[in-house]
């Protein structure tokens, strides 16, 4: 039983951590219209500059907060410099521009820090477990986590509703002329857009980087996942990555822990052992799939984009 | 092909320099280029293969790595479990890349834009996954090919000239294929849904059905490639399907120019040369790649096409 | 010469409904139209009426309400049948498929009605089973001299005709006809005008459009739209006749009309 509630907060953890990632990439569609391969990307030298200043510096949490300013900078750099340009054309521009975004970040990566990875350890007050339920010891970062990103999207959540600027989210504004007339200054509001989008993704990375990974293609993996919430939950719609994330981090992970058993009351344990992991990628695609045949435009969808 | 033009000229000379690549290879002693220009070739199938439903479709795939991966295991898995004859192998490349094609075409095409990007990106991923959990066959690592696909005598696929000159008649029989079939009523059906799919349904035609089937064949065509891939690299892993290999592919359309049948050949042929080129310059030839490409998109759209005086009126 | 007859429409709506959140755009709308007959909607801005054309051609699933074309419940028979069945519409913004050439525009529009075109072989820009009646569709509205040339490459005004031919293309019975004078110059809405009159001894025409001009040299009835609802339905004379109209809409027009 306890094995089950770990896993639920592990899923829930996940989902959070996903949920992350997803706002950026939605959010950053819905108001520019733009796809952004390059998200995972940002994902990535969040993970690698909190890595670096918290060796520099010493200190976890002081690593980590310049980690963040820091990708923030990269993320408006980069919309000044790249993103601007590809902003009304064609989707297909947006996809290879960013892809070349991506092989660019990857070799840089590799030329400042090679080719092996980093880790990143976690300070000893944070390194422990702690009781969420009476006999339920859960780990003490992983619950830190879980806070982080519920504050986050705490935060999200009254930025769209309370503020202009949600209001220009929520209208789904890649209307220029509609925003201009709202007195909004367009070209900052997109860079800072941005900076939003990429300040989430390099949180992401780097909160995850004591439990997961810190290499080269990190980026990649989890984008992928990103689109998966992005489609179930409907592009432009951050309840709907929210909803979308959870539900995806509760199967994934539940499904990792439990599919193997259950597969074994099924098949035999060698036919398990080979379907098990196989089968337990393939269900939140599955999940897509069946969203895709229900309801196309994803579960929240502000309509056709 | 009968004016005597820049792209004329250019098309002529590359297909001369394919053609007759084996004999210069002969006479330098150059191993190394016979065996690239076989991996650009069958790129170059791939290529046109994606190029029938991303430029003359509008479809964007980010998926389509998953097909030279599916063919290829179809060969390596076979080998593997005793079934060398490329007779049974081939066939059941092709069968498994149509169906695999027929199940996510029906699905994604229910979606458009962004989402179809997305969704087939996720996927081929799926498939990749499910290559990559495939513990008997290598899972991570890959499966070696001890023998390349058996035929009947004298077709030796070992032999890497013979080898060669058959992807080359495939890649030419390929692109004789997507010529006939853009130019007739079912390419002009694509092209129109590309063009404007509410106004084809307006005018009465049920897209769906027609884009659904396009994909099919441009999944199948590449699932040939997949195949001779295998064989090129006695050697299959999941590596090949991975969604940045897709995105190698729609590189190779766009540089070339799409909506031309010849423009992928060239796409194949410049971003593999440019990649050897590089790669012999700085080990870290991607950063000079990755703004390259960003260049082409935002300065030079139509691609080596557009460069050649091919104009497309979009 | 196509006989009217009033008793028996080619065209029935029959309590067509359609509201977007708040907005209603289409009210309840009830009308028959005759076979050979050239019927215009007007109506102020946001009347409803390219809301209207889309239910009747099937973009648009209406809220409530039926359709019938030649006796038959096309209510809910998607966009693609409709045009099979002979029910042919154009677009109040161009909407052709500008990156293809002019001809083959047209022919698209034939190859449409000339069965499945699960053909994979044979050149079909040759064919001259698709090039031919195109061409003609072409000569109707005088464009046979820009036939190869891109659509893009066409005027504004070329772009309306092109959508004409486009629309007679599949031999339809009736057109139903969104704006076709949009942002033409006199000599050119003069041209549509004298097109329009000679189609209408052939088709059934449905005809939106705000160019009272032309709605009153062509139209055999007129119904007039406001915020979706019929306010008036007749003949012209009748209709410039009526005061409730006059204050709604022909009033401000004629204000404002040259």
């Amino acid at each position: 039983m306890t094995l089950f509630i770990e896993q639920c907060l592990n899923g829930l953890q996940f989902g959070l951590l996903l949920f992350l990632l997803a706002a950026g990439l939605t959010l950053v569609f819905g108001i520019m219209d733009l796809v952004n391969l390059a998200h995972g990307s940002l994902y990535m030298v969040g993970a690698y500059l909190a890595a670096t200043f918290t060796a520099w510096t010493g200190s976890f949490v002081l690593g980590v907060v310049l980690a963040l300013a820091a990708t923030l900078v990269v993320g408006m750099a980069v919309e000044v410099v790249v993103m601007r340009r590809l902003y009304g054309r064609d989707h297909l521009d947006h996809v290879l521009g960013t892809f070349g975004l991506i092989l660019f970040f990857d070799e840089l990566v590799r030329l400042i820090w090679g080719p092996e990875g980093l880790s990143l350890s976690l300070p000893s007050w944070l390194n422990t477990s702690i009781a969420i339920l009476p006999g339920v010891d859960y780990s003490a970062y992983k619950f830190a986590v879980i806070v982080v990103t519920l504050a986050v999207a705490a935060f999200l959540y009254v930025l769209v509703m309370r503020t202009r600027v949600g209001m220009l989210i929520r209208a789904g504004a890649s209307n220029r002329e509609m925003v201009g007339a709202l007195g909004v200054n367009i070209t900052l509001l997109y860079t800072l857009v941005f900076g939003l989008g990429a300040a989430l993704a390099g949180l992401a990375g780097l909160m995850q980087a004591p439990i997961l990974t810190v290499q080269i293609g990190m980026g990649e993996n989890i984008l992928i996942l990103a689109f998966v919430i992005t489609v179930i939950g409907g592009i432009g719609s951050i309840r709907g990555a929210l909803v979308a994330a959870l539900l995806v981090g509760f199967i994934d992970t539940l499904g990792r822990s439990y599919l193997p058993d259950f597969l074994r009351v099924v098949l035999s344990p060698n036919a398990a052992a080979t379907a098990a992991p196989a089968l337990s990628s393939m269900l939140i695609y599955l999940l897509m799939a069946v969203v895709l045949v229900v309801k196309p435009e994803g579960l929240f969808s502000q309509g056709g984009k | 092909m009968r004016r005597l033009t820049l792209r004329n000229v250019v098309v002529a000379a590359l297909l001369a320099a394919l053609v007759l690549l084996p004999v210069y290879a002969g006479l330098a002693h150059d191993r190394f280029v016979l065996t690239l220009f076989t991996r650009i070739v069958i790129l170059a199938m791939a290529a046109v293969s994606l190029n029938l439903i991303l430029g003359f479709g509008g479809m964007m795939s980010f998926g389509h790595a998953a097909y030279l991966g599916i063919g290829g295991y179809a060969v390596g898995i076979l080998a593997f479990e005793g079934v060398p004859s490329g007779l049974v192998q081939w066939p059941v490349a092709l069968g498994a890349s149509a169906l695999f094609a027929l199940v996510i075409g029906a699905l994604s095409l229910r979606t458009r834009g962004v989402y179809f990007i997305m969704i087939t990106l996720a996927f081929a991923q799926m498939a990749y996954y499910i290559v990559a959990g495939l513990a008997r066959y290598g899972g991570d690592d890959g499966l070696t090919i001890q023998k390349r696909s058996q035929f009947f005598a004298p077709l030796d696929l070992g032999d890497k000239v013979q080898f060669y000159y058959l992807c080359l008649v495939l890649l030419f029989a390929a692109l004789y294929l997507v010529w006939r079939l853009v130019n007739s009523r079912f390419g002009l059906v694509i092209q129109g849904a590309r063009s404007n799919d509410m106004r084809m349904r307006a005018i009465g035609f049920p897209t769906y059905r027609y884009k659904l089937v396009c994909f099919v064949i441009a999944g199948t065509l590449c699932g040939l490639a997949g195949a001779l891939l295998a064989n090129h690299a006695d050697f299959v892993s999941p590596a090949m399907m991975y969604w940045t290999r897709s995105g190698d592919l729609i590189v190779m359309v766009v540089l070339g120019g799409m909506g031309s049948v010849l423009g992928p050949v060239f796409g194949a042929v410049a971003l593999l040369v440019l990649e050897e080129v590089l790669s012999g310059i700085t080990e870290y030839w991607q950063i000079i790649l990755g703004p390259l490409l960003l260049l082409v998109v935002l300065f030079a759209r139509g691609g080596i096409d557009g460069l050649l005086g091919k104009v497309r009126h979009d | 010469m196509i006989e009217r007859n009033p008793a028996a429409p080619l065209l029935q709506i029959e309590g067509l409904a359609k509201r977007f959140g708040g907005v209603v755009a289409t009210d309840d709308v009830t009308l028959g139209i005759a076979a050979g007959e050239l019927h215009a909607v007007i109506g102020p801005n946001g009347a409803g009426k390219t809301t209207l054309i889309a239910q009747l051609a099937g973009q648009l699933p209406p809220d409530a309400g039926r359709i019938r074309f030649a006796g038959e419940d096309i209510s809910a028979l998607p966009m693609h049948r409709r045009s099979h069945l002979g029910l042919a519409r154009s677009f109040q913004i161009t909407s052709l498929f500008l990156d293809l050439s002019v001809l083959d525009n047209v022919a698209l529009a034939v190859q449409a009605r000339a069965g499945h075109s699960f053909h994979f072989w044979r050149n079909a820009r040759l064919e001259a089973e698709l090039r031919q009646p195109a061409r003609a569709a072409l000569a109707r509205v005088g464009l046979s001299a820009r036939e190869n040339l891109p659509a893009s490459a066409l005027s504004h005004g070329e772009h309306r005709l092109l959508e004409l031919a486009m629309a007679l293309a599949g031999q339809p019975r009736m057109l139903l006809l969104d704006e076709p004078m949009a942002g033409l110059g006199p000599e050119e809405s003069a041209r549509m005008v004298g097109m329009l009159r000679d189609l209408k001894k052939e088709l059934t025409i449905l005809l939106v459009e705000h160019d009272m001009e032309a709605v009153f040299a062509l139209a055999d009835r007129i119904t007039v739209l406001v915020y979706g609802r019929v306010i008036a339905s007749g003949a012209p004379a009748d209709i410039r006749a009526n005061a409730q109209v006059r204050d709604a809409y022909l009033g401000e027009q004629e204000a404002g009309h040259a």
